[in-house]
């Protein structure tokens, strides 16, 4: 457990020293948001109606951005051979990168949703369950983006192949996370839709980190 | 310094062959290491020291034969096997933003060393004056010293080192001398690969050029 923690520990504390990158997806997510009161109309009605849908979609491009520095660092300094050599079962230590990144990415923009949820003009009533929704659902950003981020290394430009590899599989997460809003803004419970995030994000928690770390077996060969 | 642990086992690799891509790099190679000994890998650029050594360090699988420590086959339990060695590569795995003393203490963490040698480490490498900088401030020669300042600082009966004098000055391969010879005496082996002319007591060398494999049919044809 020591070489888990110690990792956590010591992405966190690279990402707090480094602390444009944290800043950089935020700054990224909120821009997104604002675009579309300016692109579609100030129309509180429309943008009311599609609201849950922009906050989610700009989540998960941010997600997408910052999936680049989950690995790319350590197999460009060689610290990627010492975690394979390391006491830690390679999955368990892609398990300790992945929470520190959406420690670092997916826990901050689910905090500062409601604020952008509120300049979209989105029900009040409805921001409990977008921010619960997204605090289920961004792990799974997180898990999935892992693999991508993995079968990606050593790719010369692996930004946007990344982002067509990993955004069909957040369509789940998508179609879930915005449908609890959805159901909440039309008087029904978001019971059903929430459920079926959690078990998207417990299903990505079983397979991203094997996927991962067999990805990454491959990229050091 | 804790001693090497089960200084009877002995390393051996079988009739060792490695692939990259397509090319065949060496093949039918035997090496050895027993307690106390060293292994100098030479060769020309491209002759497989660095594969060598990844092949030791379990990071690249054989082509063919067989790797085996104390007489056991490395892959029936490669996490014991990886617990007993250390590899510096051709990369110091460092970070900019982490200090010496934190690098040292976080790849002690993931060894599962629980009482890791820090301060011995950095000063056996003189880098007791720049331990607490950030790592951005220190020269390549600096973040050499660092990387194998890690093998003091969590001991382990093999050391695989790559290049290891790579950008050091002469102080510093004193300090990587003196480490291997310490080491060495306490029963550990160390495996080194380099095209410069080190100076160590009673090595065995191989070199690689003697096991190219002849170059085949199948990749002529390809192109």
């Amino acid at each position: 457990m020591a070489p888990f923690l110690g990792l956590l520990r010591r992405d966190l504390r690279l990402s707090l020293r480094q602390g444009g990158e944290v800043g950089l997806v935020l700054g990224f997510f909120v821009l997104a948001v604002l675009l579309f009161p300016f692109g579609v109309g100030p129309e509180p009605e429309l943008l009311g109606h599609i609201a849950a849908g922009i906050v989610w979609v700009a989540a998960l491009l941010a997600a997408v951005l910052s999936l680049d520095r989950l690995f790319a660092a350590d197999h460009a300094d060689g610290g990627l051979d010492l975690i394979v050599l390391s006491a830690s079962p390679l999955e368990l230590a892609v398990l300790a990168k992945i929470a520190a990144h959406w420690l670092t990415t997916g826990l901050p923009l689910t905090l500062i949703s409601p604020v952008l949820a509120v300049f979209v003009d989105l029900d009040p009533q409805a921001i409990p369950v977008l921010m619960l929704g997204l605090l289920i659902g961004t792990p799974a950003l997180s898990l999935l983006g892992a693999i991508a981020a993995s079968l990606t290394l050593g790719a010369r430009r692996p930004g946007v192949l990344v982002a067509l590899l990993v955004l069909p599989l957040y369509l789940p997460v998508l179609i879930f996370g915005t449908g609890a809003v959805e159901a909440t803004l039309t008087g029904e419970a978001a019971h059903a839709h929430l459920l079926l995030l959690g078990a998207v994000t417990l299903a990505a928690l079983a397979l991203a980190p094997l996927a991962t770390a067999a990805a990454l077996r491959q990229a050091l060969d | 310094m804790e001693p090497a642990r089960s200084s009877e086992s002995e390393l051996v690799g079988e009739r060792l062959a490695c692939r990259r891509g397509e090319r065949l790099v060496f093949a039918e190679l035997d090496c050895r290491l027993a307690a106390g000994g060293a292994l100098v890998l030479t060769g020309s650029n491209g002759s497989g020291k660095s594969s060598l050594l990844r092949l030791l360090a379990t990071l690249l699988i054989p082509d063919s034969g067989e790797l085996l420590w104390g007489g056991v086959p490395v892959a029936q339990d490669a996490a014991h096997y990886r617990a007993q060695l250390h590899y510096v590569g051709h990369l110091d795995a460092t970070k900019p933003a982490l200090t010496p003393r934190e690098t040292l203490g976080f790849w002690a963490t993931m060894r599962g060393t629980a009482t890791p040698a820090i301060d011995a480490a950095l000063a056996d490498f003189g880098l007791g004056a720049v331990a607490d900088w950030p790592c951005r401030w220190l020269s390549a020669g600096q973040r050499r010293r660092l990387a194998l300042a890690r093998l003091v600082a969590a001991p382990a009966p093999v050391w695989l080192l790559d290049e290891p004098t790579a950008a050091l000055d002469r102080d510093g391969e004193a300090c990587l001398a003196a480490a291997i010879a310490e080491h060495r005496a306490a029963g550990g082996r160390v495996a080194i690969a380099t095209h410069q002319k080190l100076t160590l007591a009673d090595a065995d060398i191989i070199v690689l050029d003697d096991f190219a494999a002849p170059p085949e049919a199948a990749v002529a044809a390809l192109w």
